[in-house]
């Protein structure tokens, strides 16, 4: 779940401060080592617990052995496979739910009788909770790889909707007139106002997007899976092995930070002007 | 020549912000537009540019029908309005995108020369002042040689002392090619410190009141004491302006007296 909690607000960085300064190179880094210090003490304190005979960590295996499972899985190929399979998933509905979310909330945001057309209906199905959607995509789609994508697909949907219509809809009408005073046509106001306008909330609806699209992946895998890193979780429940279900959660985590953080870099030269942006970085 | 016909606006929300106004400009003459707030200067500069139509009446340029943006005319808002993704030479830039790029290099480099900004082309909109912000807009409204210039309040969130400066600036810009400038002010010394000519408006629907011109050559000196008479005119046309029961200099036309002769 570290992914999620961590995926920004979905409103855009308020206003920076001009007074604060460039935070120094130290102070960048001791940052999140700071963040790193409570759960190393955790893990080491716990290590220790079970190494003196404390605990038989059984239930709670220390970290040694959660990464000695994980080494297992590795070298059997095991590992490779499943994060594969998840990976192949979440990229696919990721990929559809932004595809539908981007246009679909381009159109409303752009053109109001769109809005008032579609915007109502989305907004109802969006008061569903998505999960309960997962009996009917078995029925409709089957038990297979269409009915994950799709559950994914959806979780996306709703986050990258909302952002790009919202942050369409929040362009600051001052910044349009200057387009129009220097007689930008349809296309050009488009690319040159628009799309620089709206890109830092759409990145921020992209990362948390791609935050629920391993949520629901999770959901997708434990439902019904021969494979992949869900199946991992209820694999390790039902043959009463912790050690992997630990595994496969730091695995979730790892992977969840870094394609979080490749959304970040990819952005990162088109935000370059966006001083909030660098500074959130750090938090 | 720009000429404003009996232009008027209706919001549509009923507000009468605009009634019959009607002004000749020659090319390259400043005008300086004072009034008190909400009296329909804003609505007046908006209809020149084309951003909003006028409800009635005509704004021409050059015998052109004005209904929409136009390429000879340029404004500078109040605030910069720079487009904070774009460096500081590219907002420059901005009106420029149809010429060669070494071309509009090269006018951009000028203009940064020109508004004393070229250590900054490559600055961040957010990196500046206000005050470097406004010359940055300035010269974005400039570089592609408006014949018309309109400025709505353009100092009027600066400091006095960096207003001064724009002034200075401003007139030394319009130097260069000598375009029409139509500024929008509350500031009488910002008024009779630029302008060719001061129209004064009056609210509740807005409307010409009074023109005072400004006999004085530059550069003005603003403590010699004929600056300090215009400015003391400027003031009682102001004053007057706010009176309901002042007759306007300008309305010896009401609608009906037109056809009785
Ligand atoms: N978009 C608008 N819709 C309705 N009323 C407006 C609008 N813009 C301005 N007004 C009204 O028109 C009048 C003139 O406004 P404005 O031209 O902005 O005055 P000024 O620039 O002289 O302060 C004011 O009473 C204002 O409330
Ligand atoms: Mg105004």
């Amino acid at each position: 779940m570290a992914m999620i909690s961590d995926a920004p607000a979905l409103q855009q960085p308020s206003e920076p401060a001009e007074s604060a300064a460039a935070p120094s190179r130290m102070a960048r880094y001791a940052r999140p080592i700071l963040g790193l210090l409570l759960p190393l003490a955790l893990a080491l304190g716990w290590e220790l617990v079970v190494w003196l005979g404390w605990s038989n960590g059984r239930l709670v295996p220390p970290p040694s052995r959660v990464f000695a499972t994980i080494a297992e899985l590795a070298r059997s190929g095991e590992l490779v496979r499943h994060v594969i399979a998840t990976l192949w998933r979440v990229g696919l509905g990721f990929a559809f739910g932004v595809i539908a979310g981007t246009m679909l909330g381009a159109v409303s945001g752009y053109w109001s009788l769109a809005r008032r057309l579609l915007d109502p209906t989305v907004q109802a199905l969006r008061a569903i909770p998505s999960l309960a959607w997962v009996p009917l995509f078995i029925l409709w789609l089957g038990i297979f790889e269409t009915s994950k994508v799709a559950l994914i697909a959806v979780g996306v949907f709703f986050p990258v909707y909302l952002g790009v219509m919202g942050a369409i809809l929040s362009v600051d009408r001052k910044i349009v007139e200057v387009g129009r005073t220097f007689r930008l046509s349809g296309p050009a106001m488009i690319r040159r106002i628009l799309l620089p306008a709206v890109l830092p909330a759409y990145v921020v609806s992209l990362r948390v997007g791609l935050g629920l699209g391993w949520m629901f992946v999770v959901a997708a895998e434990l439902i019904g899976a021969s494979e992949g890193l869900g199946y991992l979780l209820l694999d390790g429940q039902q043959l009463g092995k912790p050690a992997q279900i630990l595994a496969a959660i730091v695995i979730f985590a790892i992977l969840g930070k870094l394609t979080d953080w490749l959304i970040e870099v990819a952005a990162a030269p088109f935000l370059r002007w966006q001083d909030a942006f660098g500074r959130a970085k750090g938090a | 020549m720009l000429a404003l016909d009996r232009v008027s606006k209706t919001y549509p929300n009923g507000v009468q912000a605009l009634s019959r106004f009607s002004a000749e400009i020659r090319l390259g003459e400043i005008i300086a537009i004072i009034g008190g707030s909400g009296c329909g200067k804003s609505t007046l500069l908006r209809a020149i540019a084309g951003l909003d139509r006028a409800s009635a009446g005509t704004v021409t340029l050059d015998n052109e029908a004005i209904v929409s943006p136009h390429a000879k005319i340029g404004i500078i808002f109040q605030e910069p309005r720079l487009l904070p993704w774009l460096s500081v030479a590219d907002n420059i830039g901005f009106g420029l995108a149809d010429l060669p790029a070494a071309e509009r290099r090269e006018k951009v480099a000028r203009a940064l020369e020109r508004v004393g900004l070229a250590e900054k082309a490559q600055a961040w909109p957010r990196e500046l002042s206000g005050g470097q912000a406004q010359r940055v807009a300035i010269a974005r409204a400039l570089v592609p040689q408006p014949e018309v210039l309109l400025l709505d309040e353009p100092f009027s969130a600066l400091d006095a002392f960096t207003r001064r400066d724009l002034q200075d600036h401003l007139l030394d810009l319009w130097a260069d090619t000598r375009p029409t400038l139509i500024l929008v002010t509350h500031d009488v010394d910002e008024a009779v410190v630029l302008a060719d000519r001061v129209l004064v408006m009056r609210p509740r629907p807005g409307r010409l009141f009074d023109q005072i011109e400004i006999n004085l050559g530059r550069p003005r000196d603003r403590n010699s004491p004929l600056f300090e008479n215009f400015k003391r005119s400027v003031l009682t046309s102001l004053d007057r302006s706010l009176d309901r029961n002042v007759p306007d200099r300008d309305a010896t036309q009401g609608p009906g007296q037109a056809m009785w002769w």
